[in-house]
């Protein structure tokens, strides 16, 4: 088994746009804010960079395709820009990509830049994808809420679990996030709402109402990496290093065979399985001082608390009920708001995540810190249940 | 000898209220009033005369996967999807008939359906075919306020026509051909243009229909008065029973033409009432259908009591049926409102040709993989197969998923993404004997669907690119009501 990427990467520097409806602002404007703050924190200047990775979603907006625009937008050292794209979990591979390069030694420093402009459609909600030729001609006219609904339904049948209830569990799952992200002043939505408000809310795609659905938001965030003892000779102390980089892509085993239940991730417990081993955790509930998920929808957010082996199998509704995940729970979950608050530019959405972690183990999360975080993990999905890719990252206090 | 062995009918399930219609339109057509009774069967948004016509066709084949006996199609509508395409390639293709078969649209006039019946006889008779299959379906378009949008109803009809008697006998033919043009309609894809219904009857229908039917009978030996069930499509009102006045065909020999219940399903309509008549004869009995169209086209048919029984048949697609009182939604599904339907709905859906030939029988047959070494059934077809401990290379047999018996496993209600008629309900479906599809869901309302739900698989239009005229077809699953009420029973229990 490969030795994995534990310990060998620190992060130098991260930056974060404010997330929202960015009329005032086209991706190159969104991503110079958040490059600016990441190479400020890191203490670098552009000659420093020798690679870059570049994640954005939907190429028919924003940015196009290629990685002319960021290396146009910050006026990079004609440095290689790799563009990369994976459904929502774009951003983590961004970072995966920078990460890799300087474990490899090919880079001393790395950036990885994801963006996403998607308040250009003319409507509400992700536009509407280009599934190919083939695609189309079969699958429903669907949409995420529609798609992501589906756990809902599968997981009442198979944990008996009554509408009512799971309505209510998913309701606080949002209610949490919008506490959480009134404390954020980056967050596209920063206002606290109540259990009444979501369960009386207009239907998206049953049982999902519209505060059970995350922010449609631009916005664009930003890491810089480098080795540890790079770092520390940049003067960097109280280093935040990389434990673990995990995904994991479906194959077909969900939408094709006859296996999978429909109530969860099946990549997701696989990608936490092998995140836990490379980071050498072996208590997840207890060692795991903080998550961001992938709260695209409540009931994404309320699966994965399971597949992520934090609550038990058909226990995380209840769990989420007394509010295990919470800011003074457990284990808390979006911190910073989520992609429900804080927002969903999807490109950008994976590194939104580590930059969270990264400010909490820093110490520097204002209002939201939390006491001594050592690990914080990050779960960034792609794609639709029956078909994703899943991202886990943990990063954590050095020596840890 | 020739006959036909089995037949099969479909009706949508949705049942306008005429009442519904005629109040909508009483300020500017206060004379259809006295329409306002009973209902007439309507078409879901994803519903054609084409798609009507597989289902007709699936209900005379039965669930067998083997059609391979079926060796020439003949698919009758007057208002088929395209006017070049061979819309019975593709009636084909979603049976998966074999490409060896000969096909052909016949269209052209109202009596069509018969003369496609006539056709696929003759061919069997004269030893051109073994095995026919006939399927015929109507979906009007009419103008809103109008006396034919009260008089038409969608449905369809099919019939395997073989050299043994089978379900009926044909006794004789009678055609007359003659350009009385009653009413038209032009090659823009319009509106029927009628003429003066007293001119109609007078001068058309009862002029030409008996010499048809006369020669028909005589051809087959038989005496009007011998005539037990005489099918004669009409909107006019007791059409049929001054036809059979002089033809001396008995009063109680006339059929109910089914206006009360699903009106007038056009050139299908013929083929309609004959099949209800196959599923109330006795044996013995003598059958008579007849239908006009620049002349008219006769049968005569001695029912034998044998031949295969459809599941639904035209009785069963009667007894399947949900009233809709909304008016609107009719004009909407059928095109005649400009409605906003936002911007989720501008996305372009031009199809790949390319991409729709070389997944033939996947998009269009339903058609999947099973694996030769485990017996994996998966959809779709791949060259590597999807169990997870055998990724066995090549392995894989087409298996055909249309006629298997599933369920939802998974489901939402989407309001957020385009439909015609939202919410857009879709989800996982898996199937009895494995495989498993995610798919639109039809049919249903708000709170008809959850996991565990029983479906069967429907043939319909997935969507439609009004730029370019083209419609795509697939599959979706409808709620398998039979199945659903044997399931609460058995609950119940």
């Amino acid at each position: 088994m490969a030795k994995g990427i534990r310990d060998k990467v620190a992060i130098l520097g991260m930056g974060c746009s404010k997330f929202g409806e960015r009329w005032d602002a086209g991706p190159d404007d969104l991503m110079v804010e958040a490059y600016i703050e990441a190479m400020s924190d890191a203490g670098i200047e552009p000659s420093q960079l020798d690679a870059a990775w570049f994640s954005t979603h939907v190429d028919e907006m924003g940015t196009g395709k290629g990685g002319t625009p960021m290396s146009i937008a910050l006026r990079l050292p004609n440095i290689a820009v790799t563009r990369v794209e994976n459904f929502c979990a774009s951003g983590s591979e961004a970072f995966r990509g920078a990460v890799y390069a300087v474990a490899s030694g090919a880079a001393d420093i790395a950036i990885a830049l994801g963006v996403e402009k998607l308040k250009d459609t003319g409507y509400g909600g992700l536009p509407v994808a280009n599934p190919g030729t083939l695609t189309p001609q079969v699958m429903p006219n669907g949409s995420a809420p529609g798609n992501f609904a589906q756990l809902a339904s599968a997981y009442r049948a198979k944990h008996g679990v009554s509408k009512d209830d799971l309505k209510r569990a998913i309701a606080h799952v949002s209610v949490k996030s919008h506490a959480n992200g009134a404390k954020n002043s980056k967050a596209h939505l920063q206002k606290p709402i109540t259990v009444d408000q979501v369960l009386n809310a207009p239907m998206i795609a049953e049982p999902l109402g519209l505060f059970d659905c995350c922010g449609v938001s631009d916005g664009a965030a930003c890491a810089i990496v480098t080795t540890p003892e790079i770092a520390r000779a940049m003067g960097k102390k109280n280093l935040t290093m990389v434990k673990a980089l995990q995904l994991s892509v479906s194959n077909g085993y969900e939408s094709q065979y006859n296996g999978w239940d429909g109530s969860h991730f099946h990549t997701a417990r696989i990608a936490a399985g092998k995140a836990y081993r490379e980071a050498g955790i072996e208590r997840p509930r207890e060692q795991i001082s903080m998550i961001e998920v992938h709260d695209c929808f409540s009931i994404t957010e309320l699966v994965t608390m399971e597949d992520l082996f934090i609550s038990p199998e058909g226990q995380g509704w209840r769990d989420v009920m007394d509010g295990f995940y919470d800011a003074d729970g457990g284990v808390p979950c979006q911190i910073d708001g989520g992609l429900k608050c804080f927002g969903h530019p999807i490109g950008a959405s994976g590194l939104r995540m580590l930059y969270e972690m990264y400010l909490q183990l820093q110490g520097r999360a204002g209002p939201r810190q939390l006491k001594d975080p050592v690990f914080g993990m990050t779960h960034n999905l792609g794609g639709a249940p029956a078909s994703n890719v899943c991202s886990v990252a943990i990063i954590g206090q050095e020596g840890a | 000898m020739v006959g036909i062995a089995a037949w099969g009918a479909y009706a949508p399930r949705l049942r306008l209220s005429r009442r519904a219609v005629v109040e909508a339109n009483a300020w500017v057509a206060p004379n259809l009033r006295s329409k306002g009774k009973g209902e007439r069967s309507m078409a879901n948004w994803d519903e054609d005369a084409l798609t009507m016509a597989v289902e007709a066709a699936r209900d005379a084949l039965g669930t067998a996967d083997d059609r391979s006996q079926i060796d020439a199609l003949y698919f009758a509508s007057t208002t088929a999807p395209f006017a070049d395409r061979l819309n019975a390639g593709i009636v084909s293709a979603a049976l998966t008939l074999e490409k060896s078969i000969s096909a052909s649209d016949v269209t052209g006039s109202q009596r069509c359906g018969l003369t496609a019946l006539g056709q696929a006889l003759a061919a069997v008779q004269g030893g051109v075919a073994r095995a026919a299959l006939v399927t015929a379906g109507e979906h009007r378009r009419t103008r809103a306020a109008s006396a034919l949008e009260l008089d038409c109803g969608d449905g369809a009809a099919a019939f395997v026509v073989t050299a043994d008697a089978g379900a009926a006998e044909l006794l004789g033919r009678g055609s007359v051909t003659d350009d009385f043009v009653d009413h038209f309609r032009g090659n823009d894809g319009g509106f029927d243009y009628a003429w003066e219904e007293r001119w109609i009857r007078d001068e058309g229908i009862v002029k030409l229909v008996p010499p048809a039917v006369k020669r028909a009978l005589e051809a087959a030996g038989v005496a009007a008065s011998d005539v037990a069930h005489f099918c004669f499509p009409s909107t006019f009102a007791g059409m049929a029973a001054t036809l059979a006045k002089g033809l001396g065909i008995r009063p109680e020999a006339v059929r109910d033409n089914l206006a009360a219940v699903m009106g007038e399903a056009g050139c299908a309509h013929g083929p309609i009432l004959l099949a209800h008549a196959l599923e109330q004869a006795q044996a013995g009995e003598i059958i008579v259908v007849a239908q006009f169209g620049q002349g008219a086209e006769a049968l005569v048919f001695r029912a034998t009591g044998q031949g295969t029984r459809p599941a639904r048949g035209v009785s069963g697609s009667l007894a399947d049926r949900q009233e809709e009182t909304n008016y609107m939604k009719f004009l909407t599904f059928n095109g005649l409102v400009e409605w906003d339907k936002g911007m989720r709905a501008e996305k372009d859906n031009k199809t790949a040709l390319t991409t729709l030939y070389r997944n033939e029988d996947m998009i269009l047959g339903l058609v999947g993989g099973r694996c030769r070494e485990t017996g994996v059934v998966q959809f779709p077809r791949t060259r590597i197969s999807v169990a997870p401990n055998n990724p066995a290379v090549d392995t894989q047999e087409p298996y055909r998923f249309a006629e298997r018996r599933a369920s939802v496993l998974s489901y939402s209600a989407d309001y957020l993404t385009f439909s015609m008629a939202p919410p857009n309900h879709y989800g996982m479906i898996v199937f009895e004997g494995g495989g498993r599809i995610m798919m639109d869901i039809t049919d249903v309302s708000p709170g008809d669907v959850d996991t565990g739900l029983p479906v069967k698989m429907v043939f319909r239009i997935k969507d439609v690119d009004e730029k370019r005229g083209f419609v795509r077809y697939f599959w979706k699953a409808a709620p398998d009501r039979s199945a659903q009420a044997a399931q609460t029973a058995v609950a119940a229990e």
